[in-house]
């Protein structure tokens, strides 16, 4: 069973995902306040291992990573609503790269799976 | 706690330290400028222990295989061996030949190695005085215009180096060069994209070498230069860049000043506002160079202006913090 994430073409179509979507959520008003005075390239690199995570490459990710990484955010408000918007810009995304509806609900819900941990309620 | 062994030395890291601070602590002399892993000044080598890959950003492959890292930015969460960097190890001696003034604070400076150097144009080196004394500075010239290598160097008032190469004694003098690093440079293979290149006081020494480096590559695509001064009197090499500019179509060069009269030809106004605002072409090249507030405001304006992130280069130039009396300083 191939992963999406060799569908799209692996590393190399990771670049460009994570061009879109970090894009995507940097100019989003509603959630780009969460990424004032973050390092560029560090960031760019955080969003690759989850967009790696969610479309199925390989990836080293832990739930306590979600949990530990996001906790300085809940401080600053990060809600359920914020975890929507990741999840719309991140369907936003796979669409510009000519990904199936079908397909995409299946990255959305995996994405949704890290939920609870990114709001530490797990 | 990690423990951090050297040199026969073991001192216990407290839970946010750095190992360079423990490393200074630890009462070795290391040499190390910016503190905050831009410089590569510090540079130091994993003998056992797990380097933090943080540490690591920015060296070659061969480095990072070797176990090389950067002590102001590597807070190991586990023990460490570390070795600093053989004094002789990768260095190369070389001469002072010309120091002259570029513009009221810039001065140029003029190596000449003793032996093969070999870089790209944009890169940058570490120059090693005699006592040990680090500092980096960008390469403003290409190879092919001969063995001596170009600086551009910012006279700062408590500069230790700085002030020391704007002395008599600097001319002459022999110094040894670490390097090159850096991955701010030209690579060829997409001649009519379009290039951006913004930098600001002494962050014209990189781009000029990149813009030269482009033209001889035979880049056919507009390149775009924007070199930015408090005043007109940090401008320099304006004579040269108009002659390029006029002789090749593609090159356009903006000088602009924050603040004084507007001269014939300067434009004054706010940097970043300029370089974004002329026909920001979506699929450029970008180079950035100088003043860090500058850098990563443009980095993010040129991603969300549509440049990808891997065509965004950069340098920020981080000064080291003035000497005080402590050398303890966060």
């Amino acid at each position: 069973m191939t992963t999406l994430y060799d569908q799209l073409g692996g590393a190399a179509a990771l670049d460009a995902a994570v061009d879109i979507f970090y894009r995507k959520m940097l100019s989003d008003e509603r959630v780009s306040r969460f990424f004032e005075g973050v390092d560029m390239e560090r960031q760019a690199g955080k969003q690759k291992a989850f967009l790696t995570m969610v479309l199925g490459g390989p990836h080293s990710y832990t739930g306590k990573d979600m949990r530990t990484g996001h906790a300085h955010l809940l401080e600053k408000g990060l809600n359920d609503q914020h975890v929507d918007i990741v999840i719309e810009h991140l369907g936003g995304t796979l669409k510009e790269l000519g990904v199936a509806d079908d397909k995409i609900a299946e990255v959305a819900a995996l994405a949704n799976s890290v939920r609870d941990h990114v709001l530490g309620r797990a | 706690m990690p423990k951090l062994l050297c040199g026969g030395k073991a001192v216990e890291l407290g839970p946010t330290e750095t190992v360079l601070e423990g490393l200074l602590r630890a009462g070795l002399t290391v040499a190390h400028s910016c503190r905050a892993g831009a410089c590569q000044s510090c540079l130091v080598r994993a003998t056992e222990g797990l380097v933090p890959s943080e540490a690591q950003v920015g060296l070659k492959d061969t480095q990072k295989a070797e176990g090389y890292f950067l002590a102001c930015s590597a807070r190991p969460k586990t023990d460490l061996a570390v070795s600093l960097p053989d004094q002789a190890e990768g260095l190369t001696p070389a001469h002072i030949t010309h120091v002259a003034w570029l513009a009221e604070s810039v001065l140029r400076v003029e190596l000449a190695p003793t032996k093969t150097f070999a870089y790209r144009a944009g890169q940058f080196v570490n120059v090693v005085r005699a006592d040990g004394l680090t500092r980096s500075y960008s390469l403003a010239n290409l190879p092919g215009d001969g063995p001596t290598l170009t600086l551009h160097v910012r006279v700062v008032s408590q500069g230790r180096m700085s002030t020391w190469l704007a002395s008599p004694g600097a001319l002459g003098a022999l110094v040894n060069l670490r390097g090159p690093a850096g991955s701010c440079f030209y690579v060829e293979g997409r001649p009519t994209q379009p290039l951006l290149l913004v930098g600001t006081g002494t962050g014209l020494a990189p781009l000029y070498g990149i813009l030269r480096d482009a033209l001889r590559a035979g880049h056919s695509g507009p390149i775009r230069l924007f070199h930015g001064a408090r005043t007109p009197r940090g401008l320099y090499l304006q004579d040269e860049l108009r002659a390029l500019a006029s002789t090749h179509p593609q090159v356009s060069y903006t000088a602009c000043v924050r603040e004084g009269a507007g001269e014939a030809g300067v434009t004054v106004g706010a940097l970043d506002e300029l370089a974004m605002s002329a026909g920001a072409a979506k699929d450029q090249r970008v180079f950035l160079c100088g003043d860090p507030t500058l850098v990563t405001a443009l980095r993010k304006r040129a991603f969300l202006a549509g440049a990808r992130l891997r065509d965004i280069y950069s340098d920020p130039f981080i000064l080291a913090p003035p000497p005080g009396p402590s050398t303890e300083a966060a």
